[in-house]
């Protein structure tokens, strides 16, 4: 939750500082409507702190559990060798963990509504032999076919909700059904061979294949999020100030946008160092802002968390219950399809091992771990930022020291039971505390 | 009381609903004035929460008319009563426990700017609206899950009151709250009435009844028994009609002893 400059408690109102000297008449009037038996961020650095240490207690942890995962893998991984966190292993890291990632960011859509999609796996899969049997066998355009196959997992991901929303069909029973057949579906196109090989420097090879080698373009990215991140937070914050709302103090945006521009620009300094930026991670920022966007500042993303909390009251709120369930199916099941090309990018081929194995675990593994809830109602596609960063960092961890794939099955399940414990237990914290 | 004006702003005649064999209303009449604040009391299965949902759209009706100002309306389903401008607070409050105050309020009638959810406006307009009503939470930006029993059902109340809505229907606004809450509810619903709101208030708490309602409306088996005014109508009497204590064995020995029944049988029945 947001936290927010209240004014001062009714009870201990200081004469100016009640409320800011512009604010309406109504707004003044809310300003008493405070209660005073809540507690209110003390002003400056401390004030966070006391913040934090509350909303610990309160089972409010969001990204903290994942931030200091990530910190303890690092520095495991790097004691063990000191190629972990070189420019080139964190850019591959980067490149590699976007084909999960993307698939992951649909996942968060589903998780959102408290339901589950095992068939992103399958999709993806299929979507990458659809791109490889047009474009190669087909000899249709490279960036048609990709158009193609990203809308075929629209329709696929819309046929698994149509089932589950308008028939009544459970997701999990609708999306495993998915799995097998959308499996069958891409082995039975890819035919007999099995492989299809895609032409590396073409528009699907170039999408994990492309790096801006100019060092103008990361440092420029870096600056254009920052600045865009400052700008918009502080418009909105003067608007806040203007129409008598609570709002951030400037210390407080001042330092978020400081811990942004270190972040990204420690970010542009490390790919500076090895390629330059790559093209797939560009595409994934896009991919992060823009769901963000849509889940928290439109009204469709309202009604999803409203789906995620009560769908009861949502019908009653005159909520489309259906469309939207159908809507954020055929949403997984596109970013199933866009990870699915971006794998075969990745590999340059369009194979039978593709969508299959440990793939849907990990974009299962990699939502749940980044701090979306499994129960719906709570979540940001930005946890799957996080959470496929976590699984992606293990695997080149594990595989640099040589340790074969058993372990890390293991050791990726063990983190994955980590993340669904301290949910449901930060869940039941949080109901105690009221903020379930 | 509060100026009554003449034509109802909605008014039931002969209404009657089935379901399969359980015939759930049967000629039910119902007139509520603006500015008044109709209780409809009844026992468990008298259909009150049957007539409810007709008015507000979720079971259409088999028989008779719903006049809405004085014209006769049909309403099949949810939307064509809000369309109307009929609130309806359900027992079970419709809230995501989620989302906050604000998120809550303005659920499925976002205000956007270009596009985009005005969070400002909407959050400035929370904050008139739940000051006119004298609505005390802390913060309009803390999810439902954190609100009292008492706070959730007064922001449920208040979100009905943002389509400015001619009549409001509360269902059993005060089971389940503590003393303190009721009063808190209470002193919402008489806001609405000073509003020149019309309210049914559906409740199973006579005292409630006794303390903001203007006229009660008996229900039992599905029929109307009785259309009574709160201040010239003891308790008994209107217990009289809710439990159909004038039918029953001992006033049917009393008419046959020819005793002294017509104290018992002093009750309006049916208009």
């Amino acid at each position: 939750m947001k936290t927010e400059k209240t004014s001062a408690p009714a009870g201990t109102a200081v004469p100016g500082q009640a409320a800011p000297v512009d604010a309406p008449a109504a707004a003044a009037a809310a300003v008493t409507a405070v209660d005073p038996r809540l507690l209110v961020r003390e002003q400056g650095f401390l004030g966070y702190w006391t913040e934090l240490k509350r909303k610990v207690k309160a089972g409010d942890l969001g990204s903290i559990p994942v931030v200091v995962g990530l910190a303890i893998i690092c520095i495991v991984f790097q004691s063990m060798n000191s190629a972990f966190l070189s420019a080139e292993n964190i850019n591959n890291i980067t490149v590699t963990m976007v084909a999960t990632g993307m698939m992951a960011v649909g996942i968060v859509f589903v998780l959102m509504l408290g339901e589950i999609d095992l068939s992103v796996g399958s999709v993806s899969g299929a979507a990458g032999a659809i791109v490889a049997v047009l474009s190669v066998n087909e000899g249709m355009a490279e960036w048609l076919a990709l158009i193609v196959a990203i809308l075929s997992g629209t329709v696929m991901g819309a046929l698994h909700g149509w089932f589950f929303a308008r028939l009544g069909a459970p997701a999990f029973a609708v999306t495993l059904a998915g799995l097998l057949f959308w499996l069958g579906f891409m082995l039975q196109i890819l035919g007999d061979s099995g492989t299809i090989n895609i032409d590396g420097d073409g528009v699907i090879g170039k999408l994990t294949t492309y790096y801006f080698a100019d060092v103008a373009a990361a440092y420029g990215l870096a600056t254009v999020v920052v600045g865009l991140f400052f700008v918009t937070s502080f418009v909105g914050n003067r608007r806040r100030e203007a129409a008598g709302v609570p709002f951030r103090p400037m210390s407080d945006l001042v330092l978020r946008t400081v811990v942004l521009a270190v972040v990204s620009y420690a970010a542009a300094v490390m790919y500076n160092q090895y390629k330059g930026l790559p093209l797939a991670v560009v595409l994934f920022l896009v991919v992060l802002i823009g769901t963000d966007f849509l889940l928290r500042r439109t009204s469709y993303g309202r009604k999803i968390f409203a789906l995620g909390g009560s769908v009861e009251a949502s019908r009653r709120a005159g909520i489309n219950v259906e469309l939207v369930r159908i809507s954020v199916f055929a949403i997984a099941g596109t970013f199933a399809a866009i990870g699915g090309l971006f794998w075969a990018s990745k590999i340059a081929a369009a194979n039978q091992g593709a969508g299959t194995g440990d793939l849907l675990m990990n974009v299962i593994a990699a939502a749940v771990i980044g701090g979306t809830s499994l129960f719906g109602g709570r979540g940001r596609t930005w946890n799957a930022l996080l959470g496929v960063l976590v699984i992606t960092a293990i695997q080149y961890g594990l595989a640099l020291e040589g340790i074969a794939t058993p372990v890390q099955y293991m050791i990726t399940g063990g983190v994955l039971l980590a993340t669904v414990v301290i949910d449901s237990v930060t869940r039941k914290t949080q109901r105690t505390a009221g903020r379930a | 009381m509060v100026h009554v004006s003449a034509t109802p702003v909605l008014a039931l005649r002969g209404v009657s609903k089935r379901f399969g064999a359980v015939q759930a209303l049967t000629d039910v009449e119902l007139e509520v004035h603006a500015g008044e604040v109709m209780a409809l009391v009844g026992d468990n299965g008298a259909g009150k929460s049957t007539l409810v949902k007709t008015i507000a759209g979720v079971h259409p009706i088999d028989d008779g008319v719903i006049e809405w100002g004085g014209k006769s309306v049909s309403i099949h389903k949810p939307h064509d009563a809000q369309d109307l401008g009929i609130a309806t607070v359900y027992q079970d409050l419709a809230l995501c426990d989620n989302i906050d105050v604000v998120g809550n309020l303005f659920l499925g009638r976002e205000i956007k700017k270009r596009g985009v959810l005005d969070e400002v406006e909407m959050e400035r307009r929370s904050r008139e609206l739940l000051s006119t009503l004298s609505i005390r939470i802390p913060s309009v930006r803390i999810p439902i899950a954190s609100l009292s029993g008492g706070q959730r059902q007064t922001v449920a109340i208040a979100r009905s009151m943002l389509g400015e809505p001619k009549l409001v229907i509360l269902d059993e606004p005060t089971a389940a709250l503590g003393v303190e809450q009721t009063a808190q509810v209470l002193d919402l619903v008489e806001r609405l009435r000073e509003r020149g709101h019309a309210v049914i208030l559906i409740s199973h708490n006579m005292e409630d009844v006794k303390a903001v309602a203007d006229k009660v409306a008996v229900l039992r088996l599905g029929r109307n028994n009785g259309v009574f005014d709160v201040k010239s109508t003891s308790h008994e009497e209107i217990i009289a009609a809710i439990t159909g204590a004038t039918d029953n064995a001992v006033t049917r020995r009393a008419a046959r002893t020819g005793a002294e029944s017509a104290e018992a049988e002093n009750v309006e029945v049916k208009k």
